[in-house]
């Protein structure tokens, strides 16, 4: 099969720090599957996730190759990198209800990125819009479409979001922990939404999260990272099963969902800390 | 803005704002003295220029209602043409202020780094300066007159409103919607117009409204030197300086002009301080 995007040893530093917050990191991303990163705040996730669409601020210097549809993006000149973002490649950040202008109508929003790519007139652009609200289960479409983020529920803003980054019928998603923000019953509807908009579409996505539950929920394949470093890649029925690494093992240990009742949760061991991973 | 039954959030400050109130005093107070100043020519009993060598000095009466001056002149007429004067320097330098300080402003609050470092090195060398000397020297070079007035003003105020801007835009940038919207594909021109400045530019336009009754002084401070506007066009300012030296025989050719530059800049600020409670409750502006 071959491989939608496709990262092969990246590494990302930023000036102040001399560790780098991405290290040695390589993963294919298979056309059409839903790919789960996990890992704890900090691990590196979201800065990898930015990387490949290159919003990451000017300090950071990327190395390796990060490839889309074998296309290579590191070094890619802004105005190009700007044509792919929410055209071939989509992202949803971690709050994404603060990723709404609170000063503009939300299907202004939507159809902004859709006349960022296409040369169609504002009134094309605003039906596609409201098809795109209609499709992501927002009731009334017409009604709302002037209606400012404020007055949306989170959950409703979500959809938003995500209508938004579908607009252009991207190959490939990156969700940054879409579902954070979110409580429960409304993380659970989401979730639901962007996979089945994947199978409809038939979008990759890149699911970024730390919440284990989410990814047994929702994706084919998970990779684990820890430290800037991407421990294993494994389907995601493994993870839970037989977890070949020993970090994995004591993440889904420390899952209270899963543990003994009444137990104490037991704690990563020392020699998977940041500190050990840098010796 | 919802229509829930709900009991008001409990207010932050122990007095109740009523920015909305102030907004409409002070607009209200600026329109007023704007139509009077517009219609200068329509309002005013005499033509300010015009001497009458019988009536000098003459106390207020109902022929001169303002009194008349040392060459007897009609108080009342010359305070009309002079406001004309004054508001115009005053709002043109503002406007032309804001016109440079914006884009300076919103584009060193975005892309920061060295582009931030180079617009705010350059303005911080106009800051450096202080600001009557600078309009002194502006004048020196470029002689005297409304225009440079208006210009000198202008570059005054440049550093102070670019600084505004930028704070904001700085702020704002780092909202997730910024790069949400860039996310989308939205080009950095775009986002910077789109997103970055609507978001900003509540505290620029509060700045600006404060500064603009600031310029008034100012313009009436260069005029009182002979620096401003020349005669024998009225001005408030050369008014002033007129009247000092018949203060004790002849008050009112000094206190009605000295009352129109009161009123002005008393309309300025409280227009300015309405729209700060209302777009800058946080005080960026100051």
């Amino acid at each position: 099969m071959t491989a939608l995007l496709s990262v092969s040893d990246v590494a990302i530093r930023f000036a102040g720090p001399a560790r780098p917050a991405v290290d040695g990191v390589s993963l294919d991303l298979r056309a059409g599957e839903m790919f789960g990163l996990v890992g704890e705040s900090g691990s590196g996730k979201s800065t990898l996730a930015n990387a490949v669409l290159g919003l990451l601020p000017a300090s950071a210097t990327v190395t390796g190759s990060i490839r889309l549809e074998g296309r290579e993006l590191l070094g890619l000149p802004e105005e190009e990198l700007r044509a792919i973002r929410g055209d071939a490649a989509a992202m949803i950040f971690q709050d994404a209800s603060a990723s709404l202008d609170p000063t503009w109508p939300v299907g202004d929003q939507i159809a902004e990125t859709i006349r960022a790519h296409r040369p169609v007139s504002r009134r094309e652009a605003e039906r596609r819009a409201l098809e795109l609200m209609a499709e992501v289960g927002i009731p009334d479409p017409a009604r709302r479409f002037r209606d400012a983020p404020h007055r949306f529920s989170g959950g409703m803003r979500q959809r938003i979001v995500i209508a938004a980054a579908l607009a252009n019928d991207p190959r490939l998603l990156i969700a940054d922990e879409p579902t954070t923000a979110l409580d429960v019953t409304i993380q659970a509807q989401v979730l639901q939404l962007i996979d089945r908009l994947r199978r409809e579409h038939g979008t990759t996505v890149l699911l970024i999260t730390h919440d284990l539950g989410v990814v047994a929920q929702a994706c084919d394949r998970v990779g684990v990272m820890r430290g800037g470093r991407l421990l294993e890649v494994v389907a995601t029925a493994d993870l839970f099963a037989k977890p070949s690494h020993p970090y994995t093992r004591a993440l889904l240990a420390a899952n209270p969902a899963t543990a003994p009742r009444g137990s104490r949760l037991p704690v990563i061991p020392p020699e998977w800390s940041v500190e050990a991973l840098d010796g | 803005m919802t229509t829930l039954g709900l009991p008001a959030a409990p207010r932050r400050a122990p007095r109740p704002r009523r920015p909305g109130r102030l907004i409409l005093l002070g607009l209200l107070a600026l329109l007023l003295l704007a139509a009077a100043a517009a219609a200068a020519p329509w309002l005013a009993p005499w033509d300010p220029e015009e001497m009458d060598v019988i009536g000098v000095m003459g106390p207020p009466s109902a022929a001169h209602p303002f009194g008349s001056d040392v060459m007897g002149r009609d108080v009342l007429s010359r305070v009309l043409f002079a406001l004309r004067a004054s508001l115009l320097v005053s709002t043109s330098a503002v406007l032309l202020s804001l016109l440079v300080a914006i884009p300076l402003g919103l584009v060193a609050g975005y892309f920061g780094r060295w582009v931030d470092g180079a617009i705010s090195r350059a303005l911080d060398m106009i800051l450096v300066l202080p600001a009557m000397l600078l309009a002194i020297t502006f004048i020196a070079i470029l002689g005297p007159g409304s225009t440079v007035a208006a210009l000198a003003i202008a570059v005054i105020y440049l550093p102070i409103l670019a600084r505004v801007m930028r704070t904001g835009a700085l702020v704002v940038t780092r909202n997730d919607y910024v790069l949400g919207a860039r996310a989308r594909g939205a080009s950095h021109l775009r986002v910077l117009l789109t997103h970055v400045l609507p978001n900003a530019l509540g505290p620029v336009i509060v700045q600006a409204s404060i500064l603009a009754a600031f310029a008034l002084q100012l313009e009436a401070g260069l005029s009182f030197l002979g620096l401003g506007v020349q005669p024998p066009t009225p001005s408030l300012g050369s008014m002033l300086a007129d009247g000092r030296d018949v203060l004790t025989q002849a008050p009112w050719v000094e206190i009605f002009p000295g009352l129109a530059i009161v009123a002005a800049v008393l309309a300025f600020t409280v227009l300015g301080e309405g729209l700060r409670q209302a777009f800058d409750p946080e005080g960026v502006a100051e």
